[in-house]
């Protein structure tokens, strides 16, 4: 009887202690890794071509996310407001809405799948055919020449993405408003810089910094403990874009409370 | 494999005058409960070649990784030129790994950069070379290991098996070290460019004057590349003495081994 209380209770347990495990492990790794950010030598090279990677090979997928939600937003607000003949919100929503929340969550959901993926699948596939052991005999730290000019890159490029987000969701919805509810074209932009203000975008783009360092973070971190060929790579994969985004969720709420909360 | 080792067979490793270049000492390694290395003693003499045989999951490449220091040891000592590298800071630790070369088995070279700057990789690392500089340097150790330089061009993923071993022995050997390691460098080979490969590695150890340790279980490359040899089992060295005289050493362990006999003092458990 006892035995069968005390097993679930045990399995609960396990799992506790290898999830502070875990939590444990991505804090020094990211602990290390920020601190060879700090220490030459820096591989400018790599950090230039993980921006790249992430800022411009990332717009087109960020840039169309953008545009629809920006549309999507304008059409739902509509058909809500006009019950309450507030149709003239919308314009404020639309602009709000991406700048503070749409944009950089969308865009770094993206982006975690796309580079998140990306970042695991290719650090997982160096660990597992002993790249990662063969930059050490050469003189290398894999932390400071894999981990680093990554979530360096990504810290930086995710706010640039957030500003083409946010432009191009802020578009989205005033085309829709111009051309299919009959907004006049300038009074809607009127009405979008009226309600615009400094604190929403820089909450957006502090927000896409922090999201852009997660998604870097998970990516490396199960590339880097990655284990046991490709099936081993697949589950890195599938954990860093799982764990990047259920961490921007959850970052998202404590950063808006941070900001926002009265 | 029986679980009984004759301790009478156990010998240790010659002792030399010369302080050895690389020398192990009561080397142990544990992953949970399966204990890897047991008290490795081994070492090698400055300019000498070693090849550490024994059988699958006996050890050999946790050793070297030991040495490396890819993998912590739980107890025992590592001594390069006289000099514990365990107790080192890390900053010894970096600047002797500049002294030191490894091929690995499947060749680990970068898939995401071409041939030349694998090459180069240690120097340009380094910053010992600009990249300009770096080409024509890979081009030079290229030819060392019998490529053409347009191989330099190329992307690994482009290279057959034997091209590869070439590139990552060329990468090895790019820095000069004066210790290089060789993780079953013949594997996956057929036996005419395994020979090529150990003739290489032979031809390049001795151009450097560097000292050389390889692991392998190929017995005819062992022979080929090996001054002297070890043979681990049961987490320990149980033999070691000249790689000439593998096959016929008058240790049934190792004879059995080296002869690919299977019924011995070694045995594989199979289920039935």
């Amino acid at each position: 009887m006892a035995a069968i209380l005390l097993d679930p209770l045990a399995s609960i347990g396990r799992a506790t202690l290898g999830a502070c495990r875990r939590i444990g492990d991505v804090a020094l790794f990211a602990l290390e890794a920020v601190s060879h950010l700090l220490r030459p030598p820096f591989h400018g090279r790599l950090f230039w071509a993980a921006f790249v990677e992430i800022a411009w090979f990332s717009l087109p997928v960020v840039a169309l996310t953008a545009v629809f939600t920006g549309m999507v937003l304008a059409l739902q607000s509509y058909t809500g407001f006009a019950r309450f003949n507030a149709q003239s919100a919308i314009a404020s929503v639309v602009v709000i809405s991406i700048t503070r929340e749409l944009g950089p969550v969308l865009a770094s959901l993206m982006v975690a799948g796309r580079i998140g993926a990306s970042f695991a699948a290719e650090i997982g596939t160096m660990r597992v055919t002993d790249q990662i052991d063969a930059l050490t005999t050469l003189s290398t730290n894999p932390m400071k020449y894999l981990v680093a000019p990554r979530l360096l890159a990504a810290t930086l490029a995710m706010p640039l993405l957030v500003v083409v987000a946010d432009i191009l969701g802020v578009m989205g919805g005033w085309l829709i408003a111009t051309f299919k509810l009959g907004f006049v074209s300038a009074a809607y932009l009127e009405s979008t810089f009226d309600f615009l203000e400094a604190d929403d975008v820089i909450s957006g783009l502090v927000k896409a910094a922090v999201f852009g360092f997660v998604i870097a973070l998970m990516g490396t971190w199960c590339g880097y403990r990655s284990r046991g060929g490709a099936q081993g790579v697949g589950a890195a994969t599938t954990a860093a874009v799982v764990s990047s985004s259920i961490l921007i969720l959850a970052l998202d709420y404590v950063l808006t409370e941070a900001f926002f909360a009265q | 494999m029986s679980e009984a080792l004759p301790l009478a067979e156990m010998v240790a490793p010659p002792q030399t005058a010369v302080t050895p270049k690389l020398r192990l000492r009561g080397l142990r390694k544990a992953f949970g409960a399966k204990q890897v290395l047991d008290g490795v003693d081994a070492e090698v003499a400055p300019g000498s070649s070693l090849v550490i045989l024994g059988g699958s999951g006996s050890g050999k490449s946790v050793t070297i990784k030991c040495v490396l220091g890819l993998i912590e040891p739980d107890e025992g000592t590592i001594e390069i030129d006289g000099r514990d590298v365990l107790a080192m800071g890390r900053r010894e630790r970096e600047a002797l790994s500049d002294r030191i070369g490894m091929l690995f088995q499947n060749g680990a070279l970068f898939d995401s950069m071409p041939v030349w700057e694998n090459v180069c990789f240690k120097l340009l690392a380094q910053k010992r070379i600009d990249r300009r500089r770096a080409r024509d340097k890979a081009a030079e150790v290229l030819a060392q290991v019998g490529l053409a330089a347009s191989v330099g061009d190329l992307s690994p993923a482009e290279l057959s098996g034997g091209m590869q071993k070439r590139v990552a022995l060329a990468r090895a050997i790019a820095a000069e070290p004066d210790i290089i390691f060789f993780d079953e460098p013949t594997t996956g080979l057929d036996p005419i460019m395994g020979a090529v490969i150990d003739g290489l590695i032979v031809d390049c150890v001795k151009r450097l004057g560097a000292t050389a340790v390889s692991i392998t279980h190929d017995m005819a490359s062992a022979r080929r590349i090996g001054d002297t040899a070890a043979f681990l089992y049961g987490g320990k060295v149980v033999w070691s003495g000249q790689a000439g005289s593998l096959g016929h050493s008058g240790n049934a362990m190792v004879d059995q081994f080296a002869n690919g006999e299977r019924d011995g003092p070694i045995r594989m458990e199979l289920r039935k």
